[in-house]
């Protein structure tokens, strides 16, 4: 791998020596503290929206009662994100010690997993790790229990709040927002959910010190990312690397020397050309990325690509407001329509303009989210929307 | 159509009659039949204190609580973009072929249902597809054959 690029071995490292022995040490240290650390860490989620996970546990710590909730949102469903998979596979006991410190934080005693049903195959391992969990916790007196809930392929359930619904026996249906979830969230009460890949994070901290946490990753974006690297690649996998990268550095190392376009962050994520890769930083004060990146080269239709986004947005909107069940399908059969001819050119100004509108008006991320890859790819791509 | 009251009995003794236990019920009714029938859902609902129509509504919603007949190993296709690019259409086409279905269809012995899904996460070693729970990845015609001819023996 080149100079640039730094690989980190934070997530995916060795488990201690000894089982659960950063939980042990954690449980022992007064609350404050541990919240302390990860507020200086300066870590930020990692599921896509990248709100400050001290903050968020900080909310929910303040909330009164002894009914709240640690919530690990293993929903991933965004296209060409596949690193909670892996996390999973080589390291849930990281995640489950995570979540039980993000407990003693917050003051829960309850902990779910809501695992998507496509990565049900994982579910007889993950069982097997709880079970190692429960009893660890029963020799350090830790009272927080974790269970695990599937999801049944819905992608909207990754929302935080669509979520909870799902595990309330509803309709993935995304809430109104506020209350937000550290205040309202499973069953009303005070909810912390986060990402998988976040927990582990919060491990790390409280196993390296937030000292060490921090030089990692830029002023914007500490820490280390899992990206999910796909398309036109020859190394296509997962790399764990330092935020703040330049996309023309990221473009070098796994391009296939030929690269016309990356998309950082998915279907609801930004498409970046050629010409703006050397401009584009990976990472939250350029383009936020929830780890997918999927590279296109010259061979590629970006009206194809497009296409393949509009189908799956117009397939998983939950069909619950407006702008999004009928925005989503009118942006397909739009671009469909200057495709065949049947429109002007300049029908995809119109277009535009009600992606921008979906942006203001959507309840929820999914409809938001839709003009980010829209407007980045007509923009960049016109002509090949029209010929 | 009979319900299955036995299984789902099972279930909610299992589970628990709170609404929070509803999706659980329905993957487990799933599981045993390949999809939820019309007097299931009533007769869950009626466990669970419920309105059928609350049940219905939550059945309907998730891709994978099929409320049609499927047959007993459900193949679904990835057909995101990246699985797309590399080569999903002639997997479908293969898998046509051989099961002599489109996609959406059931074969006549019950045995296969044909479809295709949104990303499955399998994007770096596309195309891929789920039977059931098992993942396959990095499939190409000859792979397909091979593993369904397995399929049709079991």
């Amino acid at each position: 791998m080149s100079e640039f690029l730094k690989r980190v071995d934070l997530i995916f490292g060795e488990y201690s020596d000894q089982k659960y022995k950063t939980l042990e040490k954690t449980v022992k240290r007064p609350t404050e503290d541990i919240i302390k650390d990860v507020l200086d860490s300066g870590l930020r989620g990692r599921g896509g929206a990248g709100f400050p996970t001290a903050m968020k546990w900080k909310f929910a710590m303040e909330q009164p009662g002894d009914e709240k909730y640690v919530i690990c949102n293993a929903d991933e469903g965004e296209p060409g994100t596949f690193k909670d998979r892996e996390i999973l596979t080589k390291v849930p006991r990281k995640v489950f010690a995570g979540m039980a410190i993000c407990g003693k934080v917050i003051g829960a005693k309850k902990g779910y997993m809501y695992l998507r049903g496509e990565y049900r195959y994982l579910l007889p391992d993950l069982l097997k790790e709880i079970e190692e969990y429960e009893k660890t916790a029963k020799g350090l007196g830790i009272d927080f229990s974790i269970e695990i809930r599937m999801g049944s392929g819905a992608y909207i359930c990754g929302e935080e709040s669509a979520l909870f619904e799902s595990m309330e026996g509803k309709r993935g249906e995304p809430r109104n927002k506020p209350p937000y979830p550290t205040i309202a969230g499973y069953l009303s009460k005070p909810t912390v959910i986060n990402n998988v890949e976040t927990f582990v994070n919060v491990l790390m901290i409280c196993r390296i010190g937030p000292v060490k946490y921090k030089k990692l990753g830029t002023l914007d974006s500490r820490g280390s990312k899992v990206f999910s690297v796909s398309g036109d690649t020859p190394k296509a996998g997962i790399y764990e690397l330092e935020l703040g990268m330049a996309l023309e550095k990221f473009v070098e190392e796994f391009g296939d020397g030929d690269t016309k376009a990356v998309q950082v962050g998915g279907a609801s994520g930004f498409c970046v050309p050629r010409k703006k890769f050397k401009d584009t930083i990976i990472g939250f004060e350029g383009v936020p990325t929830g780890g997918s990146m999927m590279i296109f080269n010259s061979s590629r239709s970006m009206y194809n690509v497009l296409h393949n986004y509009l189908d799956f947005f117009e397939e998983e909107s939950c069909g619950q407001c407006t702008p999004c069940r009928v925005g989503c399908q009118q942006l397909r059969i739009g671009i469909e329509a200057v495709k065949r001819g049947d429109k002007p050119i300049n029908y995809l100004e119109q277009l535009m303009k009600l992606s921008e509108t979906m942006k203001i008006t959507a309840k929820c991320g999914l409809g938001q989210s839709v003009a980010n890859s829209f407007s980045s790819i007509v923009n960049n791509f016109k002509e090949e929307m029209i010929y | 159509m009979t319900a299955n009251n036995n299984l789902i009995k099972e279930l909610v003794n299992q589970y628990g009659r709170d609404r929070t236990s509803l999706m659980p019920i329905l993957q487990g009714v799933v599981e045993q039949n390949n999809y939820i029938s019309d007097v299931d859902m009533t007769e869950i609902a009626k466990e669970l204190d419920l309105s059928a129509a609350q049940v219905f509504g939550t059945a309907t919603f998730y891709a994978f609580l099929d409320t049609v007949p499927r047959g007993r190993f459900v193949i679904r296709v990835c057909k995101t973009i990246t699985c797309d690019m590399h080569g999903k259409k002639l997997i479908i086409q293969t898998l046509e072929d051989m099961l002599k279905i489109k996609v959406g269809e059931t074969t006549q012995d019950k045995k296969f249902s044909l479809l295709e899904t949104n990303c499955l996460g399998w994007c770096h070693k596309g195309p891929s597809m789920l039977i059931n729970h098992d993942v396959y990845s990095e499939l190409t015609p000859e792979k397909v054959q091979k593993i369904i001819a397995e399929y049709i023996h079991k």
